[in-house]
């Protein structure tokens, strides 16, 4: 390996660690991705009715945020969901 | 009165056995009276790495079941008297045992024992639950890999919602030069991500196969495990050691630029 390539390349440490983040978030919030895959279909299905909505620009995950209530990190549905048309939908 | 420690990890293979025998052996080392308890039915181990396989007569299952007494079962140490090991039963399966049973045997070598240590089965079925039933302590044994920490993870969960209260992390099989150059996850990464208190961190040493070869502990030998179990032993009576550097082999270079203390 090459001086320049030891600048460039990314550990695989910090992937793995990456990873392992994401998973255990929805390990511990014991949400499937078959279960986020239903809640995702659902809230496309809601927001389709009022608002034209970039389904490929869609993002829907469980992150980890910061209480505000009590002390420590509690899991929390994130949602971006770009819209195309406010006015699509009216019929 | 003894205390109750139970070695688990969630995931086999990460060295729940190895680490139970070294850090078991190392509080007999320091003048404890230890007792080590193969809780794995089906699947017994201990007992070699021990080096004991030849004194068993009876297991755990035949104490259980009443088929005799605990101190029929005992097998002495072969270096150190006040340090005995429980075997487990290699013809029966995990169901043999209850998680009240399992208590009420610990309770029981409470009396004559400074330390329970429970080597758990792998998994969270009837055997992971009957080894942390009569626990004070678990010991969460993982290696810096993503299948093994995501395991500990459960495991942890599992713990907690069993009300164990207090829960200490042991990183094993760790590579120092893989840290360094950035392809393994380092203690502090997973010490972050699992947010439990580190009690022990254990460098991949070939010393450990070449001691479990031989059925003797390698504890409290010069080589790096042997000092990092050492390490945890003592941390376990209540000693404040601090954590081994393991990068001290590493040539002068090494020392000169990557120097930290695990």
């Amino acid at each position: 390996m090459g001086l320049a390539d030891l600048f460039r390349r990314r550990g695989t440490g910090s992937i793995a660690k990456d990873r392992l983040k994401l998973v255990l978030v929805s390990d511990r919030a014991g949400c499937s991705p078959e279960v986020m895959e239903q809640i995702k279909n659902d809230i496309i299905a809601v927001i389709s009715k009022y608002i034209e909505i970039d389904l490929d620009g869609l993002d829907i995950k469980i992150t980890q945020t910061e209480s505000e209530i009590h002390n420590g990190s509690v899991p929390a549905l994130f949602a971006n969901i770009p819209i195309k048309d406010m006015k699509a939908s009216k019929k | 009165m003894g205390e109750v420690i139970v070695v688990t990890s969630g995931k086999g293979g990460v060295g729940k056995t190895t680490t139970t025998a070294n850090v078991g052996t190392g509080l007999a080392m320091l003048e404890k009276k230890v007792v080590l308890i193969d809780t794995d039915i089906g699947l017994r181990n201990l007992d070699v790495v021990m080096g004991l396989e030849n004194r068993i007569v009876y297991n755990l299952v035949d104490v259980i079941e009443g088929n005799c007494r605990i101190r029929n079962a005992l097998i002495k140490d072969k270096r150190y008297p006040n340090l005995y090991l429980l075997p487990s039963a290699q013809t029966r399966d995990k169901n043999a045992v209850s998680p009240e049973q399992m208590r009420k045997l610990a309770d029981e070598l409470r009396e004559e024992f400074d330390y329970i240590l429970m080597d758990c089965p792998a998994g969270i079925e009837q055997g992971f639950r009957n080894a942390i039933a009569g626990a004070d302590k678990a010991l969460v044994v993982t290696t810096p890999e993503v299948s093994a920490v995501r395991d500990a993870d459960r495991i942890i969960g599992l713990l907690e919602a069993n009300e164990m209260n207090e829960t200490y992390l042991v990183v094993n099989r760790l590579r120092m030069d893989m840290v360094k150059r950035g392809d393994m996850m380092s203690s502090e990464d997973v010490m972050e991500i699992l947010a439990v208190d580190l009690i022990g961190v254990v460098p991949d040493d070939e010393n450990i196969v070449i001691s479990t070869n031989q059925g003797e502990p390698l504890v409290g030998s010069d080589s790096l495990a042997g000092r990092a179990y050492m390490n945890i032993s003592r941390r376990l009576t209540g000693e404040d050691i601090p954590f081994l550097d393991l990068n001290e082999r590493q040539s002068f270079f090494g020392k000169l630029f990557g120097k930290r203390k695990y």
